[in-house]
């Protein structure tokens, strides 16, 4: 196995480029028990630990440019305003000592289910700016995962960035595991609220062969909140409302039983996962500028 | 000799502690402690003088490097010029093995040597700790999925591991026996043909437990039966007012210690062999050893290696046997390290477990009857089934008086992984099963779980189920008493001003809760545990103990076999010998097989037997140096003829105070050294019809209150507080034994809410072989653990001590169970409890 070395962003490209097959690896998290358990055996890794553009994130303007390197542990000390989601995932990762090393550009990389990343950015609606010597694209968070284990990338792509607009309102992350840390997702759910757009996004890990939507509960939440004017007036979402969506976030899993969790579990808890995420997120938009924050989420 | 480490500790090293480093009285343990002490244990004469003695709480000599990261492993030796072994395993559970080709493997540069069942050098080819059952290399046919089959040495871990993959193993499947019903069904396939067991003369001294394997095991897919008869359970049951049954399912347990398996062979010149490995009992290994590379006990030379953790999953032996094959075979050192999946095949489990019970009371509460029968999953081979059996029957109605008992427990012969010993014992399983029903027929009888526990309790003087008078204190009723008057952590302790604090809640920082569908739940649990080897084993320790002067101050070494395993021998160790010899400086010579035997560290029985041995041992030394003294200075002063004498601070002391001489002075040039053997109180096999007989040597007692806050919705469970009173006779070191009660009841806690090895029922294929598929307890799932130590000492053993490790594990499971259903109010009849259980989504 070669151990390529890039320099830059440039000769990374390029010997992506020339060695298609090459593993990139950066903080490891995946791809080192892979090698360990010998489930992988590359001719090639492609380490880009020296690129150091990929451990950098702008969050100047509108949409903050997340290098794909930035440890989860920077992202929670750091960009909990901006990202509120990914925040709330991040802190889910593993251990510390892997939050200190593992990025969002790993996640995606892997594409797993299980990726905690993933909810959060399906719901914050993200893109994944990738490269190659052939140039860059950006795609949307919703065409990058294909399948099991898979994703948009071309062979000769490498994750440079992922990009997510600036939070408009609340957002909430919540992950089940049978353990209070250091746990693989049994099951995990994203919302956010977009006021600027008045819709809801939402994001479901590892109930389904990949990270997905719940498109049809988005779909029936949006127009309930249109049709009952609560975006404007601010009122409580409704129970039956709140039970619908719950009841349509279930439906849009698709999962499997395991030995992390049965699939008749993996609906349930998605569905009770939705509901409260919800609740959460409306009650911080209705205390949004009024008078006292009831906020912080005791029921 | 170059063994030693990359970060240049040497292990094999001596460790020497002073008394320099320890804290005095009422020093760190002194917070964990919420009780003081009740009865005086004898031995207390020698300990005022001399710092660092038995009851204080003296720092673990290895403790800084542990924590430090420079402790060295059995993994971390090296030796000069060596090779690395590696073990192919079957992919399969059960197959007849058609072939093996090993030409490719050979062939692989950088391969020294690849041996199968053919190549072994002596008739010798099966080993056990009590019934040899077990091929060093499968032989035909494969019991369970990761047996070893082959072995490979090469000069690169990496090299071995490729080469094992090239060895090709076609196997014809058979059909799997995984349970009861598939072990006895007609025409079940036997696990083992022809067994040579079946009947067995009385205990040959081998393995633990000793128990003889009896000739009316029901099927030959049972490996040992044991019936406990008592009174006349029918007839009791008739004066019940109340009875309630209940089935139970105790899962596969894994000691999922940190260390994985390792050791390191190296041949001799004399054409034996010199084993550094990380095991429990290094005896027991030689044992079984030296047999099957065909050479005396003497040409195998053991030394034990950093142990990082056991909880009896070194009981067994593991790499042993094949890194000395390879040695021998290659002529170089040979180092074996499992990886983590491996390790999950490398040793045996806990025994998952299904129990039945019936339990009857009267209107008043008081027990009439229990009838039980406990199926434990031994797995493929015996190892220390026969005696998890006799200890499940025997321990199987708990810590209570019952009249009218009828209990059988059974081992099966399965094609599971093997299970054997794992702290707690069968106890652990039987606990589970009898405080459920504690709790069920206390509600039956309209009681208070607790009182009516207290109200059943057994004390000194009460009969066990086998006949067994208890003659020590058996303060059950207390220790309830004790565990249910601690303060209630508040309520709703994740409210704050700032909103929901989720690392109070049920799914921490997984953000699952912010209070939404959160139920608290209260448990309690009690248990009780033999201590020490059963059923008529010899059951004994040596202590080899010198004194001398160097540097111009009296010192000790003590020179035992005893495995450090992670409980703190070592420092028990020289507490025992400074008070008794009165010296500060004691060295604890590295554990090998150069002194006689100290048995298993297992059972709970180091302090109290190797202890006792060290107790022994530096008597005899004291006396001869008394001796010593008389002869040089007796005529200076009477009271070296007339007084009772005592060695205390350095000097030789009458029992009034006055010093008589210095050690130094009485040692002079001399060196004063004992070797002796000491056992406990013999014990008597249970009679294999009806149980009865003095089987156990020492009863150890403990009792939990779990508090728990339920997610009821996503079932998840976050235990709050874990409580344990526990009776210790005396605590030769408080912190320690707070440190073995809190550590016991995390590893109950965790078989209570997440522990788990998974099979597949039709393959009998391990599942999750990995940390990250089979979970323990984190730091952040462990509640606050508030211990409470009771001190009754036991007058036949060594300053009144009662063994620890074992008690706390039992019942802190139970506990936690106890709670769930408190908070949930389903009946959860199988420990662990997963999140489908308590969302009827399973």
């Amino acid at each position: 196995m070669d151990f390529l070395r890039p320099a830059s962003w440039e000769e990374a490209l390029a010997a992506k480029a020339a060695h298609p097959g090459a593993v990139p690896i950066a903080g490891g998290t995946d791809v080192m028990v892979e090698i360990n358990f010998d489930h992988r055996r590359p001719e090639h890794l492609l380490d880009l630990n020296r690129v150091e553009e990929l451990g950098e994130w702008e969050a100047d303007g509108d949409t903050v440019r997340l290098g794909a390197s930035v440890p989860y542990t920077r992202i929670m000390e750091h960009l909990r305003g901006p990202l509120p989601g990914l925040a709330l995932a991040s802190h889910t990762v593993a251990s510390p000592q892997i939050r200190n090393r593992g990025g969002v550009g790993g996640n995606l990389g892997t594409a797993s289910p299980a990726g905690d990343a993933h909810p959060a950015l399906l719901a914050a609606g993200a893109e994944v700016e990738v490269a190659s010597v052939r140039g860059t694209r950006r795609i949307p968070i919703d065409d990058f995962y294909t399948g099991v284990k898979r994703n948009a990338l071309a062979a000769d792509e490498l994750i440079r960035a992922v990009h997510v607009k600036r939070a408009s309102g609340p957002q909430q992350f919540a992950k089940v595991g049978t353990r209070n840390a250091m746990v693989i997702a049994v099951c995990a759910f994203g919302l956010a609220l977009h006021p600027d757009t008045r819709t809801v996004r939402t994001g479901i890990g590892s109930a389904a062969p990949t990270p997905v939507r719940a498109r049809a509960a988005e779909d029936f939440l949006n127009a309930a909140l249109e049709e009952d004017r609560l975006w404007d007036s601010g009122r409580a979402v409704p129970p039956s409302v709140a039970e619908e969506f719950a009841a349509l976030c279930s439906a849009a899993c698709n999962p499997i039983d395991d030995v992390r969790g049965t699939a008749g579990y993996r609906r349930h808890a998605v569905g009770v996962l939705a509901r409260r995420t919800l609740t959460w997120t409306w009650e911080a938009y209705r205390g949004t500028g009024r008078a006292a924050d009831e906020r912080g989420g005791a029921a | 000799m170059t063994t030693g480490t990359g970060a240049g500790t040497s292990r094999t090293g001596t460790a020497t502690t002073g008394a320099a480093g320890a804290s005095g009285p009422g020093g760190a343990a002194g917070t964990a402690r919420t009780t003081g002490t009740a009865g005086t244990p004898a031995g207390l004469t020698q300990h005022s003088g001399t710092r660092g003695g038995i009851g204080e709480s003296t720092l673990r000599p290895d403790g800084t490097l542990k924590v430090t990261g420079e402790f060295a492993y059995s993994s971390d030796m090296w030796h000069e010029d060596m090779l690395w072994g590696h073990i192919l395993r079957s992919t399969t559970a059960h197959a007849e093995i058609v072939s093996i080709d090993t030409s490719a493997a050979l062939a692989q540069p950088g391969v020294y040597a690849v041996m199968t069942y053919d190549d072994l050098p002596t008739d010798v080819r099966h080993y056990g700790l009590e019934i040899q059952d077990t091929p060093v290399l499968a032989h035909g046919r494969v019991r369970h999925h990761g047996e070893p089959v082959a072995i490979v040495a090469a000069d690169h871990p990496e090299t071995a591991r490729r080469a094992a993959a090239k060895i090709v193993v076609e196997y014809r499947e058979l059909p799997v026996v995984t349970d009861e019903a598939s072990a006895t069904a007609p025409g079940a396939p036997l696990i083992h043909e022809n067994r040579t067991d079946l009947p067995q003369g009385p205990p040959t001294g081998s393995g633990p437990g000793g128990t003889p394997v009896t000739g009316h095991v029901p099927h030959p897919n049972i490996v040992h039966r044991q019936p406990i008869v008592r009174g006349n359970a029918e007839e009791a049951a008739r004066r019940a007012d109340f009875v309630v049954r209940g089935e139970y399912t105790f899962g596969m347990q894994d000691q999922a210690f940190l260390g994985p398996e390792s050791g390191l062979a190296v041949p001799g010149e004399d054409g034996g062999v010199d084993l550094y490995v990380a095991t429990q009992w290094l005896h027991s290994d030689l044992r079984q050893i030296a047999p099957v590379l065909g050479l005396p006990e003497d040409k195998v030379r053991m030394t034990l290696s950093g142990v990082g953790g056991a909880f009896g999953g070194r009981e067994d032996l593991s790499m042993q046997i094949h890194a000395c094959l390879l040695a021998l075979r290659t002529g170089k050192p040979v180092k074996i390290v499992y990886n983590r999946f491996e390790s999950f095949f490398g040793h045996v489990h806990r025994h998952p477990a299904k129990l039945t019970y019936e339990h009857g009371a009267t209107r008043d509460g008081k027990l009439t009857h229990v009838r039980a029968r406990i199926v434990l999953d031994g797995g493929a081979y015996a190892s220390a089934s026969p005696a998890v059996v006799g200890n499940a029957s025997s321990l199987g109605v708990g810590p209570y008086v019952v009249d009218d008992v009828d209990i059988e427990a059974v081992a099966l012969y399965t094609n599971n992984p093997p299970c054997g010993a794992m702290r707690g014992f069968g106890a652990v399983q039987a606990c589970f099963a009898y405080e459920a029903q504690m709790d069920k027929l206390a509600a039956a009888v309209g009681m208070d779980p607790v009182e009516f526990r207290r109200l059943n309790a057994m004390k000194q003087g009460s009969v066990m189920p086998t006949g067994q008078v208890v003659d020590s204190p058996a303060p059950v009723a207390e220790l309830l008493r004790r565990v249910k008057a601690m303060p209630l952590p508040p309520e709703r302790q994740w409210e704050s001003s700032e909103g929901a604090d989720v690392r109070q809640l049920p799914g921490g920082l997984s953000n699952t809760t912010h209070g939404e569908g959160v139920v608290r739940g209260v448990g309690y649990a009690v248990g009780i545990k033999n201590v020490g080897f059963s059923e008529g084993f010899d059951d004994y320790s040596t202590a080899r103990v010198r004194m001398e002067v160097v540097g111009g101050e009296a010192v000790a070494t003590v020179h035992t076999a005893m495995a450090e395993v992670g409980q703190g021998g070592v420092t028990v160790h020289a507490q025992i010998a400074r008070t008794e010899l009165g010296v500060s400086r004691v060295t604890i010579d590295p554990a090998d097989t150069r002194v006689g035997s100290a048995g298993s560290t297992s059972a709970s029985r180091q302090t109290y037997v190797t202890g006792g041995a060290i107790k022994n041992s530096c008597e005899l030394v004291r006396e001869k140096v008394l001796e010593l003294g008389r002869r040089r200075f007796g005529t200076y002063h009477p009271a070296w003829a007339t007084a009772e004498l005592l060695l205390e601070d350095g000097k030789v002391v009458t029992d009034g105070g006055e010093v008589l001489a210095d050690l130094v002075d009485v040692l002079g040039e001399e060196a004063v050294e004992v070797e002796a053997e000491w056992r406990h109180r013999p014990t008597r096999p249970f009679d294999p019809r009806t149980g009865q007989g003095d089987g156990h040597v020492q009863y150890s007692f403990a009792a939990h209150r779990a508090v728990v806050e339920v997610d009821t919705e996503l079932g998840l469970v976050k235990v709050v507080e874990l409580a344990c009173a526990q009776d210790v006779g005396k605590a030769l070191n408080p912190l320690s034994v707070v440190g073995q009660i809190q550590g016991g009841t995390v590893q109950g806690l965790g078989m209570a809410v997440m522990e788990e090895i998974l099979v597949d029922p039709a393959t009998a294929k391990v599942r999750n072989p990995s940390f990250t598929d089979y979970l323990i307890p984190t730091i952040l799932d462990t509640p606050t653990l508030p211990v409470d130590v009771l001190e009754l000492a036991d007058d036949h053993a060594p300053y009144g001590l009662r063994g620890v490790g074992e008690a706390p594990t039992l019942s802190s499971t139970p506990a936690v169970l106890a709670a769930i259903r408190n908070a949930t109010g389903l009946q959860l009849d199988r420990t662990p409890v997963r999140p489908e259980h308590l969302t009827g989504t399973a």
